[in-house]
């Protein structure tokens, strides 16, 4: 038996899981907001702070940044913590990591209503805030690893290895795609042009998909799932093999958002092939997760937190197979530009992102505070039909209205070779599904908003009871000195 | 691109390639001190631990088959200035396809060459084709009904600023147009003193309401109006379909008949711009769009229609 004293900071995680509560419901309310703004257009109401073209930016950095990074961050701590067997290297620098993260959500929150952005998608938010999201970075990664270091097992879990790959790249990423000339206290310039530009951006902008959306969240799901499920994981080679084929393959996919471009013919050959080879790695991870639950199955019936984990892991069986096909120049010549990415993305970020959180702060929450269970599982069961219902709602009508897109932009008259329609055609063709898709959106934030709730009690019940959790000795077999 | 980039781009992805699958072969061969498949090696956090079951058969073979699979795309289309054994490039595909298309374009046109629009409107293909091309071409600002908008015009009423024989509305698709209104504040104002803009609007707004008492303010606005506006609006107003003159008795006010816009195009003036649009689309196909927009409005076989207005 090593030394035990101690206690894991679970403050930070209790931030940090709040927060993914009252950002997952911000940046959801704004999405709603936007996708009505695209069927009744007059609800901008002629403000430019409450335009489009603004908020599209806010929406997406909203969910991304501030709900999935605050579950990153609320889970990998926790995890990171769990799995080595003791506290955070600094309690200040948790600290610092919380509040500097909120304030770029703020920063983010400000500046784009206002108009400053780079003008890269993902990668909107101009210099200033660029630098104060490295320093932050920096600092989760000090925690991270410094964490890591002086852990009291022997092995590093594997949820670990996912996280920490997800930390070195999106560190890589951020500072290569925001290189700039800075021409104002907020205003900048890339320092790269043309066809250059576009693929860096693209680089960085399919690998923020591919480690922060994915890599990340599978580390999530490498903790959450065994640890609800009780079961042991499926196959630790797979671990192996899938996780060093994830990161390696990941990094060539980004030209598949430039076929068809002026990017050389070549580069996207590569971004298209690497995109299919990526799908077994890709699957890898959800076939690791869905088999740990072998023998168990019967768990779903009461469990709504695994009926989350289980379902996320098929909306990411699902995009994961979607992106690939994708990807292929002649799927691409017709779902490119259309709503139907729009669905593809959703299928992820709702299907596969919002799902494996929701159902990792279910888990983790009872747990942070001490309590058996959450205020209401019934209300959790409710929240995953809302949520799922929703995301069914959502990405059905974007395919739809994709397809349709992509086909009435193509068509051509048989007999004479002109086209058949305009694009105002298209349009009014796609404009049903967005009423559809708005009604999908309204049901997904409406579970959020019960989230909120079931948050609240559960936290109320809580109240008197949030004193210092023991750290938990390590196994002694695996115990280091 | 030079080859020695080229050499390096096919070295990165050959490693890559091999990579996975040198990590496939590695892990799904067992040797004899590993785990057995349901052995539990470690425990983390008091209840997690891990099988060492096998990768699943399927799993392999399409991770196999993808890898198969690119290196066979690779070779057939090319990567860096290796251009592949297929010889294709995304160019060439685009040559392939708008020759083909243009071959069959070119066999529906040429039933349609030459030929005035007015003879062509009577004619279903030949307006199904013409309505093709204008709501891809014409209906940003026209409209994809051909309402027009503010400083668009309507092409569905009897109104022609330029000319509505079929002479002069292919002549106004093909060739273009550009209105000019100059801005007559200044030289108004120093004819007519601080009111000479309102007066003169005044007036103008009085030209569409003849049953109208007139005021004092039009009074003084007609004596400016018949020394400056008449040299291209005319001495009763009505135009001048030769410069573009917009007849100022009907009730259609290109730029809206607020006293705000009419204000604006006295101070700033108009620059009304059509673009020409036979070097895009070549003689057949404005032809046909001018058959297209001959059907949007009435034709009577009388004076022009803007003509017999009012009076």
């Amino acid at each position: 038996m090593v030394g035990v004293e101690g206690s894991y900071n679970d403050k930070v995680i209790r931030q940090f899981s709040v927060m993914t509560v009252v950002w997952g419901v911000v940046g959801m309310l704004v999405g709603v907001y936007i996708a009505a703004q695209l069927y009744w257009p007059a609800l901008n109401f002629d403000i430019p702070w409450l335009s489009y073209g603004r908020l599209r930016p806010l929406h997406t950095n909203a969910v991304i940044f501030a709900f999935g990074g605050c579950a990153l961050f609320a889970t990998s701590l926790y995890t990171v913590q769990r799995t080595c067997h003791v506290r955070l290297i600094s309690d200040k620098l948790a600290s610092f990591v919380f509040w500097g993260w909120q304030l770029v959500i703020v920063a983010a929150a400000i500046s784009l209503p206002l108009g400053y952005t780079q003008g890269k998608e993902y990668a909107e938010l101009e210099w200033p805030i660029d630098i104060l999201i490295t320093i932050v970075w920096v600092a989760y990664a000090v925690l991270f690893f410094g964490t890591i270091a002086k852990r009291k097992v022997k092995h590093i879990y594997v949820a670990n290895w996912f996280y920490g790959a997800y930390i070195i790249t999106i560190a890589l990423l951020h500072i290569v795609n925001n290189l700039a000339i800075p021409a104002g206290p907020m205003k900048s310039y890339s320092v790269y042009s043309g066809a250059v530009d576009a693929m860096v951006q693209w680089w960085y902008g399919h690998n923020a998909v591919g480690f922060f959306l994915t890599t990340a969240f599978l580390g999530m799901m490498y903790y959450f799932v065994p640890k609800q499920a009780d079961r042991p994981i499926y196959s630790y080679r797979l671990s192996i093999v899938h996780f060093w084929a994830l990161i390696a393959i990941y990094m060539w996919a980004g030209p598949h958002h430039l076929q068809y471009t002026a990017l050389p013919d070549w580069a996207q050959n590569l971004g298209m092939v690497f995109s299919l080879v990526l799908l077994a790695p890709s699957w890898g991870g959800a076939i690791n997760g869905i088999l740990t639950l072998s023998g168990v199955w019967y768990k779903l019936r009461t469990d709504p937190i695994l009926k989350f984990l289980v379902v996320s892991l098929s909306f990411y069986m699902m995009s994961t197979f979607e992106g690939p096909m994708m990807s292929i120049k002649t799927v691409n010549s017709l779902s490119h530009y259309t709503d139907w990415t729009i669905g593809h993305v959703h299928a992820g970020a709702l299907g596969w992102v919002a799902m494996i959180s929701i159902g990792s702060i279910y888990a983790m929450l009872p747990r942070l505070l001490r309590l058996p269970k959450m205020y209401s599982v019934k209300l959790i069961d409710v929240h995953f039909w809302l949520h799922t219902i929703g995301v069914v709602v959502y990405i059905a009508a974007m395919w739809i209205a994709g397809v349709t897109q992509g086909l009435m932009w193509r068509a051509t008259d048989p007999d004479t070779g002109t086209l058949t329609y305009a694009f105002v055609e298209a349009l009014n063709a796609t404009k049903p599904y967005y009423v559809v898709r708005v009604g999908g959106g309204v049901i997904v934030l409406a579970g959020m908003l019960v989230m909120a709730w079931n948050t609240f009690k559960t936290f109320r019940l809580a109240a008197a009871s949030t004193e210092p959790q023991p750290l938990l000795a390590p196994d002694a077999a695996d115990a280091r000195a | 691109m030079t080859s020695g980039w080229t050499w390096y781009v096919i070295a990165i992805t050959v490693i890559n390639l091999i990579g996975c699958v040198w990590l496939l072969r590695a892990n799904t061969r067992r040797s004899p001190t590993d785990p057995k498949p349901d052995e539990t090696g470690h425990v983390w956090d008091g209840n997690i631990t891990e099988y060492n079951k096998p990768l699943p058969k399927w799993w392999i073979n399409l991770f196999y088959i993808t890898i198969v699979f690119s290196v066979g795309y690779l070779l057939w289309f090319g990567v860096g200035t290796f251009r592949g054994f297929g010889h294709w490039s995304s160019h060439k595909e685009w040559a392939l396809e708008t020759a083909a298309e243009d071959a069959r374009l070119d066999d529906t046109l040429k039933l349609y060459a030459g030929k005035p629009i007015d003879m062509l409107a009577k004619d279903p293909q030949a307006v199904a084709l013409g309505r093709n091309i204008f709501i891809n071409r014409c209906a940003a600002c026209h409209g994809s009904t051909g309402h027009g908008a503010t400083g668009f015009p309507d092409l569905t009423d009897d109104i022609w600023h330029w000319g509505g024989t079929p002479h002069r509305i292919l002549e106004t698709i093909q060739e273009g147009r550009q209105a000019v209104m100059p801005a007559w504040a200044t030289t108004l104002t120093a004819q007519g003193g601080p009111t000479a803009v309102d007066d003169t609007i005044a007036y103008v707004l009085s030209l569409s309401k003849p049953a109208q008492a007139r005021d004092e303010a039009s009074e003084r606005g007609e004596k400016l109006f018949q020394t400056i506006c008449v040299a291209c609006h005319g001495p009763q107003g009505k135009g001048n379909q030769v410069v573009g003159a917009p007849d100022l008795t009907d009730s259609y006010w290109l730029y809206g008949s607020s006293k705000a816009s009419l204000h604006k195009t006295l101070n700033e003036g108009r620059q009304g711009v059509m673009p020409a649009w036979k070097p895009v689309l070549g003689d057949t196909r404005t032809r046909l769009v001018g058959a297209y927009v001959w059907t949007l409005s009435p034709h009577t076989d009388g004076p022009p229609a803007g003509a017999v207005v009012a009076e």
